[in-house]
């Protein structure tokens, strides 16, 4: 009976009409930017309970895991972490004279424009990226609670990602990181733009992003520079912190430099995120 | 249909330990690749259907979730599935060499197609470095996780077998 059935209709055919049905998908999510839809739906209710409970093993495997570093990695970090305090203690009575400073203006001003005035939303990571080409991860809130393509994503006070596709109870979001992430970004010292590049090769090697086309007249980048958000990006609300300039380089070109950034947010150990209930322009969010 | 319950099961253990332990027990942030071994398994042991359409819905799964463009990973997935069913003439349950071979490959290819698709035209050029840096490290993990899956999928799947050949005997 079987091999009757295979007779009448072999599988080369089967393959046939599946390669015309993928590439036809394929097809009508890049043009018509269709999100997951119905499929989407059902495949949420179904994985993403389930998801949540196994994540909550993971977690508890990757703690098991930390507990096993060595005392001495410890203590050496310990004597590293007393130093950085002492420095970072001497940057904070700087900061605060000029915070102090930063809100007088800003009355005077009337200039509340950060991102502190928007609608937030917290969510837990529930699953990340299955291959190692690209970094996604899944948030267990979804356009039920408000959530739309295009929101910004931050946690610890930086930039983690955006938006790009949600289903009833979880969104997708692009990080940063991601190998075809482009940040428009603010030099906050200088005030001068550049481009932060997601990319997967910088990021494997010493855990930092790219920074490309920063346009510096006077020369006073300098590593340590805050990176944040700029205003003249069409999907990411200003303001927002991305990370600290590591590395400035001169480009041949001798018109700008580029160099590498340390994000603010640890994006090995993220499970609680932020999503800003707030889209700018969001109509090329899901270009890339 | 006990084995379509079983295809289904086991799709998704796969797809949910991927996406959440495995990522966490992930070296150097690399982590393995279930889905392509529960494909390329289900492949070689049931033939090229089958192997297709489990490829098909794993691909399916991980587009949903994860993809950069809805029907992408299907469409992969979907090949490596038929392309390991072809193999089905050779395979001997006894004989492990082929199994972890086919599986090595097709990872690889796997790898290597996403490279060529969606990281060099974009201006990513540098090839040896995502190979030794991305390819090979992914390769050794699934691996070592692959010999464990294999063989646990293979009992199961010679006792469907014997089932279902027990329940045609009742017919006939």
């Amino acid at each position: 009976m079987k091999r009757k059935k295979n007779k009448k209709f072999p599988t080369k055919y089967i393959l046939l009409i599946m390669t015309v049905f993928c590439v036809i998908i394929i097809f009508s999510s890049v043009t018509k930017e269709v999100s997951s839809g119905p499929v989407g739906k059902v495949a949420g209710a179904v994985i993403l309970p389930m998801q949540k409970g196994l994540n909550r093993i993971g977690s508890a495997l990757n703690l098991r895991a930390d507990n096993l570093a060595s005392k001495k990695e410890l203590q050496e970090e310990n004597s590293q972490l007393k130093e950085q305090i002492a420095d970072l203690e001497e940057q904070l009575s700087r900061v605060s004279l000029e915070q102090y400073e930063l809100e007088s203006l800003r009355e005077l001003y009337k200039l509340d424009q950060s991102y502190d005035q928007y609608d937030k939303v917290a969510a837990n990571v529930v699953g990340k990226e299955t291959g190692n080409w690209f970094s996604t991860f899944l948030i267990d809130k979804g356009s039920k609670d408000g959530i739309e393509i295009g929101d910004n994503v931050i946690a610890d006070g930086g930039l983690v990602g955006i938006v790009t596709d949600t289903g009833n109870n979880y969104a997708k979001i692009r990080a940063i990181i991601d190998d075809t992430s482009n940040v428009s970004a603010t030099n906050l010292s200088t005030s001068d733009n550049c481009i932060v590049n997601g990319s997967l090769r910088t990021m494997n090697e010493r855990q930092q992003l790219e920074v490309s086309d920063m346009r510096d007249k006077d020369n006073k980048a300098k590593a340590g520079d805050q990176l944040v958000t700029s205003s003249i990006s069409d999907r990411y609300l200003p303001g927002i912190p991305i990370g600290y300039l590591t590395e400035v380089n001169e480009d041949s070109n001798k018109l700008t430099k580029s160099g590498y950034l340390a994000t603010v947010v640890d994006f090995e150990h993220l499970e609680k995120v932020l999503v800003i209930q707030h889209t700018k322009d969001y109509s090329d969010a899901l270009d890339n | 249909m006990r084995r379509k319950i079983f295809i289904a099961v086991t799709i998704i253990i796969c797809f949910l330990l991927q996406s959440t332990v495995f990522q966490r027990l992930s070296f150097v942030s690399i982590s393995p690749n279930l889905l392509i071994v529960v494909t390329a398994a289900f492949g070689f042991m049931r033939g090229r259907k089958e192997g297709l359409f489990v490829g098909f819905f794993c691909g399916l799964l991980m587009d949903v979730f994860f993809g950069p463009v809805l029907g992408i990973y299907a469409l992969l997935y979907m090949y490596v599935g038929f392309i390991n069913g072809i193999f089905k003439k050779i395979f001997y349950p006894e004989d492990v060499k082929l199994p972890i071979f086919l599986m090595a490959v097709s990872d690889l290819s796997f790898n290597i197609i996403i490279y060529f698709g969606m990281f060099l035209f974009r201006g990513r050029f540098e090839f040896g470095y995502y190979f030794v840096h991305v390819m090979i490290p992914e390769l050794v993990y699934t691996m070592i996780v692959a010999v464990v899956i294999y063989f646990i999928l293979l009992k199961i799947n010679q006792k469907l077998e014997e089932i279902e050949k027990r329940s045609a005997k009742k017919f006939v």
